[in-house]
């Protein structure tokens, strides 16, 4: 079985956000960039599966300007065996980006798709659902674990009120939560054998999608700012406070 | 307008994120149906109807919907698109699950978990953990939009609609439902409840939870807590709050050992009132804390419990 992972090249985690003065995005000149959380937990997933064996190729795709090779690199150097990167320098929506995932997947024909469950910069939880949809394909999100049997997975998902497992036919399209895995860390010798893996690069056109933006951003604010209140002395001054003063208990 | 909005709810009881969500498809304009998609879900039904602003409900029962997958929505919805101008659901991970496949399926962009309707086709949702908020505008002719309930007002009673019961797809579905493990409680729910109590890495272990339980019984708290304290399995992962968690407002947030990070904040900062307890003067938990206590928790949580019997609660 072949594994398709796609990655997304986002703002690193531990980055504070600006908003452009302008109000037309958030700064990204000179900001450390990184593979999406949920992405490593993706790559390390197919990662994992190939050790344990029955799969024999990992391939990751992104779609994100030239630097997103950097991103395939990490994959390929956490395991992934090659990388497509569609390049553009647009803002490819989730819509357009599953579009162009299920040409690839045509291409491919993977017996999975893991994704990440949610892109931390545009926070969308959409493209792997999207995915699914558009193959006609059964989906597995927010997966925390995943069993592989044969054509069936067993996922086990979370959910808002606790833990469901749901089987899937395969081909199927999960996407990863938390708590699935840890991801590793690229071994030096690893991260040297990634740069002669092979990347493929092409262009949205290549696939014949139409990735014109359907949202138009009006403006990018800051959000409400919360100011730091008080420090209390004590236990007591604390209940005195909440219950005198606020009125909330 | 026409708007369809898919209602929240365990087959018994409709979830009040429903009533948030009417009132965002209020916010927008135009006739408001309900989807009650669900298996022996009468009794939701009838709530549904009884909401205001709801014009009519749409009442698919089916095995399929006891637990509804998301292929099985999809299959539900999206034929009744062809006669509504949006749909709307809660982004609860139902709503996040099936949303987006129907949005791929009518072939627009999905505006995701919005939290101001600023008119027909422009929306605020927050991006980078809520450290921006985005407007956009939407171009699709029809529009997909799942809503942040904590930032709605929740809409009251006294609707009368009419309950039409519709056909359930058939199937069969790639996928099924096998079992559920869900996290019990008598306390009030996380994402509903007017006082949360939350726990971070600090708290060391899921036993001294306990002493998080113990007040909020006194207050009729819900207990949250960080994502290091699920990663290390102090709690189930239901507890966890932040961005990729949930996303609470109440009227009382009090966090207990826990630093606060970006990804927590982004779950806990709409909150009415802040309250902090950390050992740590410098934790960037204080810079939103309204009221901030530097102290250890384990001596603060006792004596915190028994203020409040002093209190008279
Ligand atoms: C993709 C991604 C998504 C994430 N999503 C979320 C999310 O949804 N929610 C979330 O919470 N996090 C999330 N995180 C994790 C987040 O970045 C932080 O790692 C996490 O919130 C830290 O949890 P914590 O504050 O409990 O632990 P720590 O940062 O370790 O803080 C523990 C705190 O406890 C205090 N403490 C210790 N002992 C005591 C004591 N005896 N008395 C008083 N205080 C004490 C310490 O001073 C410290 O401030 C996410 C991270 C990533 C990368
Ligand atoms: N530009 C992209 N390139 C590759 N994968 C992407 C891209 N955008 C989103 N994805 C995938 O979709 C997941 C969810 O993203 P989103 O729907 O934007 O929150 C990510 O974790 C990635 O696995």
């Amino acid at each position: 079985m072949k594994i398709l992972v796609p990655v997304k090249r986002v703002i690193d985690y531990n980055v504070k956000v600006r908003v452009k003065p302008d109000q037309t995005g958030v700064d990204l000149a000179n900001v450390k960039m990184s593979m999406n959380p949920f992405c490593e937990i993706a790559v390390e997933e197919a990662v994992r599966m190939k050790e344990k064996g029955g799969v024999d190729e990992i391939v990751v795709v992104s779609i994100g300007p030239a630097q997103a090779q950097e991103t395939i690199r990490t994959a390929l150097a956490m395991g992934a065996d090659r990388g497509i990167l569609i390049q553009t320098d647009e803002t490819v929506e989730p819509l357009a980006v599953a579009k162009l995932l299920a040409k690839v997947v045509e291409e491919e024909a993977p017996g999975l798709v893991i994704l990440g469950k949610q892109a931390i910069d545009d926070d969308s939880n959409q493209t792997g659902q999207m995915l699914a949809a558009l193959l006609d394909w059964p989906q597995a999100t927010f997966a925390s674990e995943v069993v592989i049997d044969g054509g069936k997975a067993s996922v086990t998902r979370e959910i808002d009120g606790g833990l469901q497992t749901i089987a899937v036919e395969t081909p199927a399209v999960i996407t990863t939560d938390l708590r699935l895995n840890e991801p590793r860390y690229a071994s030096l010798p690893n991260i040297m054998k990634a740069k002669r893996k092979p990347i493929d690069i092409k262009a949205p056109g290549d696939y014949g999608v139409d990735i014109a933006p359907r949202l138009s951003v009006v403006k990018v604010t800051e959000p409400a700012k919360r100011e730091a209140g008080i420090k209390v002395e004590s236990v007591a001054e604390l209940v005195d406070k909440l219950k005198n003063k606020e009125g909330v208990i | 307008m026409s708007i369809l909005l898919v209602a929240e709810h365990d087959n018994a009881t409709l979830n009040d994120a429903t009533r948030a969500a009417v009132s965002a498809a209020k916010a927008i304009g135009g006739d408001i149906h309900v989807l009650v998609a669900g298996s022996g879900a009468g009794d939701v039904a009838k709530a549904a109807a009884g909401l205001d602003g709801v014009a009519k409900v749409l009442h698919a029962d089916a095995e399929v919907f006891a637990k509804p997958t998301a292929e099985a929505l999809e299959a539900l919805v999206v034929p009744l698109m062809a006669n509504y101008d949006v749909l709307m659901a809660v982004a609860s991970t139902t709503g996040k699950n099936f949303a987006p496949r129907v949005a791929a399926k009518l072939d627009v962009m999905q505006l995701s978990e919005i939290v101001a309707v600023e008119s027909a086709d422009t929306f605020v949702r927050p991006i980078y953990a809520g450290n921006a908020m985005m407007t956009v505008k939407s171009s699709d002719a029809k529009k997909v939009i799942t809503v942040r309930p904590t930032t709605f007002e929740k809409v009251g009673d006294g609707g009368s609609a009419s309950v039409e019961t519709i056909d359930a797809p058939a199937g069969p579905f790639k996928s099924q439902f096998v079992s559920e493990e869900l996290s019990k409680s008598d306390r009030p729910e996380l994402t509903a409840a007017k006082i949360v109590i939350s726990g971070g890495r600090g708290m060391q272990s899921g036993d001294n939870f306990v002493l998080l339980d113990k007040i909020a019984d006194k207050l009729n708290a819900a207990v949250g807590a960080s994502r290091a304290a699920v990663d290390a399995g102090y709690v189930p992962n239901d507890y966890q709050v932040g961005q990729t968690g949930k996303v609470v407002a109440p009227e009382l947030y009090i966090a207990v050992g826990i630093s606060g990070a970006i990804q927590h904040l982004a779950g806990m900062k709409d909150s009415k009132i802040i309250v902090a307890i950390n050992k740590d003067e410098e934790a960037p938990i204080f810079s939103v804390a309204d009221y901030g206590l530097v102290a250890d928790l384990f001596k603060v949580l006792p004596e915190l419990e028994e203020e409040l019997t002093k209190a008279g609660l």
